[in-house]
């Protein structure tokens, strides 16, 4: 997740020596998707209980203690704690997280009305990580300890040094307030979203919805919201990107076989496009897993700062009004899920680079 | 991690004065060209920064609380001027010195919070990494699993349960140190444990358990010291971490209560809604304070990482080229 990553990547899943085979690996990496969520709820689980229970918290103050007690006794908050814990745990498998306690609503509910926005966020900002990454990575490596190198690695220090909601509060003031080319928030114009909700199978992923009508004034709408959140988010990793595209190709260009095919009279250009690049980028599979839970984190400011409704603007909704069951179910939640994205990621790197295996 | 002879001439470093080789020094000494400037430009950031902290009582014109002077209450969203320089904020604050009080929030907790995970992370990691065993296992898969985990969530989760999310000076710094802590001691632990258990099997350390020392002896004799090396390199790469997780929580309203202290995650938050209007001068200012601070650690860090890595490492002018050293960690 930091800058220290970089060069440990590719030997993340290479010591389980003795396998059998892809099918034994995704099964045994499958299988550690268990306990890392177990762990990740258990630990959410105990902390919140720490501070006491969700009910004192959010509306204590407000109720009398009789009434307190009631509320407790009917959510079975006044039970022993591993009794809880016991059930909680039972509940998750069975996919029920439970049910806010502001505006009483499924958490798994709120996971298909909202995760879409934050998919379709991280999506966009990958999209310019990568464009922006990738390219500038390539040449910082090329130009090694000369001037585009130098400014190219403090622009990426600057990435990683901007926070999301700065980087956005920047954008926001130069084009939406000064510039006035895109809007200042939000997913889409009110009809617009009108519009796209009405569609029969909505997939809740605005751009997709918007490509299936056809219709460019939609589309453009859409994109033009996503522009700003999706660059506040995206150059944070884009920077991670760069550094990590500039280091290993730097490696890979001090590489043997590099020598051998420089010896042989392939031209520079050549070398680095086709013998150098593509090993380098490998890595970038396995640190994009990692990049996704801090994207997870990331997104929680950029929508706050958008408006962009999704998961982690409901999440700092509910912890504004001190909602910690929602909360609790959300972390949970994102729990699995960056859990699941990172088994995604691991088999990927595994099918692609035959190194990284069992 | 391996380490490569250095290339200097045997026994020269032994006859360096002691101060000359503490860790940033003598990176600072060997380094040239770009590298030098990156490592200097990072340090005196750095240090301005704490020097803001430092005469924060002396430089700032108001507390950073403050909502009146002698001629009445401070105007609201002020643009700067010559009695409030960078403007007043939505509430009535003067930017300037929220700033400026501001640096001393973000160092303490950063200092707080880095070295208790350095020290809790060391524990750990020697411990878990000498004994092994199930113990060893058991730690290892919740490092793992936290480390896998957005750190910022974490850094919520821990700061409800220690302040319910607001509290005073003390209180906050201490509450955001902590949650920072939570998140990075996994960080240190897996270092601090594959170094541990690299060493474990290094011969002076049979030795030394022949020869009859006892295990807390053996680990603070003789494996601490070697593997924390690595160690001032994650500090500074933390450090600037725990800067942005401290603003993130702050802008989210887990920071610090604005009354009791200035946090430039905070202001930043209540500048997302100037904006809207055009105000630029409450959100710009600390914006800029939490990049400058994150860019003066991370320069640092970035070169002591270069510095340390052979293939990345710009040497002196050497009569003849050396073949890059290490090879395959690619």
């Amino acid at each position: 997740m930091t800058i220290a990553d970089e060069r440990t990547v590719p030997s993340t899943a290479a010591d389980k020596a003795g396998g059998s085979g892809l099918g034994r690996y995704v099964l045994v990496r499958f299988l550690l998707i268990i306990p890392t969520v177990f762990i990740l709820v258990t630990l959410v689980f105990f902390l919140m209980r720490v501070v006491g229970d969700p009910i004192s918290a959010s509306v204590g103050g407000r109720l009398t203690p009789d009434q307190l007690a009631e509320r407790l006794a009917a959510a079975g908050y006044d039970r022993p704690v591993v009794v809880q814990y016991v059930e909680y745990l039972g509940q998750i498998f069975t996919g029920n997280f439970g049910r806010t306690l502001t505006d009483n609503r499924e958490i798994s509910e709120i996971l298909l009305s909202y995760g879409t926005a934050t998919f379709e966020l991280v999506l966009f900002s990958l999209v310019v990580a990568l464009a922006v990454g990738i390219p500038l990575g390539r040449i910082a490596a090329y130009r090694r300890d000369q001037l585009p190198d130098a400014v190219l690695r403090v622009f990426a220090i600057l990435c990683y040094a901007t926070p999301v909601f700065f980087a956005g509060l920047l954008l926001k003031l130069v084009f939406s307030v000064w510039l006035g080319w895109f809007p200042l928030g939000g997913r889409a114009e009110p009809n617009t979203q009108l519009i796209l909700d009405r569609i029969a199978g909505s997939s809740g992923i605005n751009i997709l919805d918007a490509l299936r009508t056809g219709r460019w004034d939609l589309i453009s709408d859409v994109l033009s919201h996503a522009v700003l959140p999706a660059v506040a988010l995206g150059l944070l990793t884009a920077g991670v990107f760069l550094r990590l595209v500039r280091t290993n190709l730097i490696g890979t260009l001090g590489m043997d076989y590099v020598d051998a095919a420089r010896s042989r009279g392939v031209p520079e250009s050549r070398l680095l496009r086709k013998h150098a690049y593509k090993p380098a980028l490998i890595p970038i599979i396995t640190v994009m897993g990692m990049q996704i839970a801090m994207m997870m984190g990331g997104a929680i400011l950029t929508e706050t700062t958008f408006e962009w409704r999704g998961l982690g603007f409901q999440l700092a909704q509910y912890l504004g009004s001190r909602d910690f069951v929602a909360v609790q179910g959300i972390v949970a939640l994102l729990a699995v899920i960056v859990a699941v994205t990172n088994f995604v990621v691991d088999v990927l790197a595994a099918l692609i680079d035959p190194r990284v295996r069992y | 991690m391996s380490t490569t002879p250095e290339p200097v001439l045997p026994g020269a470093a032994a006859h360096e004065a002691r101060w000359k080789r503490l860790p940033v020094v003598w990176q600072l000494r060997r380094s040239v060209g770009l590298q030098r400037g990156m490592l200097v430009a990072g340090l005196v950031i750095c240090a301005a920064f704490v020097l803001m902290a430092v005469l924060a009582p002396l430089l700032a014109p108001y507390d950073s609380n403050q909502l009146s002077g002698p001629d009445g209450n401070f105007p609201r969203q002020a643009p700067p001027s010559a009695q409030f320089w960078w403007g007043t904020t939505v509430g009535g604050y003067d930017v300037f010195s929220r700033v400026l009080w501001g640096a001393q929030t973000a160092l303490l907790t950063v200092v707080l919070a880095v070295v208790a995970s350095i020290f809790l992370g060391i524990v750990l990691g020697l411990v878990s990494g000498y004994l092994g065993g199930w113990l060893d296992r058991v730690l290892v898969t919740v490092a793992d699993a936290i480390y896998a985990f957005p750190s910022l969530l974490l850094a919520i989760v821990v700061s409800i349960i220690i302040s319910g999310g607001q509290s005073s000076f003390f209180g906050g710094i201490t509450a955001a140190a902590i949650s920072i802590t939570v998140v990075f001691v996994p960080q240190y632990f897996r270092v601090v444990r594959a170094e541990t258990v690299r060493l474990k099997a290094e011969a002076f350390v049979e030795s030394a358990r022949v020869l009859g020392a006892s295990t807390p002896r053996i680990l603070s004799r003789h494996v601490l010291r070697n593997a924390t090396r690595s160690l001032p390199l994650i500090v500074t790469l933390n450090a600037s971490e725990a800067i942005l997780t401290l603003a993130g929580l702050g802008f989210l309203g887990f920071g610090i209560n604005p009354t009791a202290a200035a946090e430039w995650g905070y202001d930043l938050n209540r500048a997302i809604s100037d904006v809207a209007s055009g105000i630029w001068w409450t959100g710009v200012f600390p914006g800029a304070a939490i990049v400058l601070l994150v860019l003066g650690v991370t320069l640092v860090g970035e070169s002591l990482n270069d510095l340390s890595d052979p293939r990345l490492r710009i040497r002196r002018r050497l009569p003849r080229r050396v073949a890059p050293a290490t090879k395959g960690a690619a």
